[in-house]
């Protein structure tokens, strides 16, 4: 056994319990962390594959931001997690029996067939364009050009998700102080002029 | 050395996990969010096996979009959970039915 199928295993195994463990878990923070080792093990898992950016990507986007967010809103809704009754039982059997038919389906199909990938002709981006680059550099002389629309697509579309989680989660209270700066820097009828006469003063 | 098929197996186990997850959890709306980036998880590792092994980069460019995508929903999906969470004050999936559906 070569160093990098140990490493893929030990990767494998760990992403999979640990992505058990998010669905399964009671309490939502250990889910969230769950969920962060397993993020962390399919960047290993992206490394072996040779695609270190994404594998970094996945770190800093994934544990850094999304997971971050997943823990920000756990932490600070109060979940009536209803301990109650837990009636998991009720929902086991359908899903159970689709998930096996799902794992049954994908497995075998996946066992039986030896996929020939030596003699396709299709390639867009062959990496023999990219001998002597790494792959930080080979990702971004596509995706600048090549693919620079999509690029500026995903764009738009993470501005519209940033503009609508802010919509959705604004609200106006009631009672709340505000600053109106119009009524800050008026001055119409709030200043009087007086004509002061010499030696004499004024009242105010 | 690792093959296709075992990358390919990996990917459609993650994949069930998430369908599983999404079909047994009854309690939490935010572990089903947690299943659907397991499931686009699992195709990223998809593509980005066939990246590898085809010599090709176009499946690390598709996987980059994807995450981008994945971002944008959790993002959305969260601040909908917050809102809805703020205006039922619970966000149970069985107690969910306004609509009747």
């Amino acid at each position: 056994m070569s160093i990098t199928l140990i490493t893929f295993y030990l990767f494998s195994a760990v992403l999979l319990l640990s992505s058990l463990m998010v669905i399964s878990t009671k309490n939502p923070v250990h889910s969230v962390l769950f969920l962060i080792l397993a993020f962390l093990n399919a960047a290993g898992i992206f490394v072996i594959l040779h695609a270190e950016f994404l594998a970094m990507i996945l770190i800093i986007v994934y544990v850094g931001a999304v997971a971050v967010l997943f823990l920000f809103v756990v932490m600070m809704l109060d979940f009536k997690t209803s301990l109650e009754k837990d009636n998991i039982l009720q929902y086991m059997p359908i899903g159970l029996l689709i998930g096996l038919v799902f794992i049954a389906e994908l497995v075998i199909v996946l066992i039986n067939t030896r996929l020939d990938l030596s003699n396709i002709q299709i390639l867009s981006n062959p990496l023999d364009k990219f001998i002597g680059q790494s792959n930080t550099e080979a990702i971004g002389s596509i995706l600048y050009t090549n693919y620079v629309l999509y690029f500026q697509l995903s764009g738009v579309i993470l501005l519209v998700a940033m503009i609508g989680s802010i919509v959705l989660t604004l609200r106006d209270r009631e009672g709340v102080k505000r600053q109106i700066v119009s009524e800050q820097v008026d001055r119409k009828g709030k200043i009087e002029l007086i004509d002061v006469k010499s030696g004499e003063g004024v009242d105010i | 050395m690792v093959e296709l098929n075992q990358f390919l197996i990996l990917s459609a186990l993650l994949f069930s996990i998430g369908v599983i997850g999404i079909f047994l959890n009854r309690k939490n709306v935010i572990i089903i969010l947690m299943s659907i980036e397991i499931i686009l998880l699992a195709v990223n590792i998809n593509l980005v096996s066939f990246s590898y092994f085809l010599n090709d980069l176009t499946g690390q460019i598709f996987s980059l979009f994807v995450l981008t995508v994945a971002a944008a929903e959790a993002a959305i999906g969260l601040a909908i959970l917050v809102i809805y969470n703020r205006n039922a004050g619970s966000i149970e999936i069985e107690k969910i039915n306004t609509l009747k559906g």
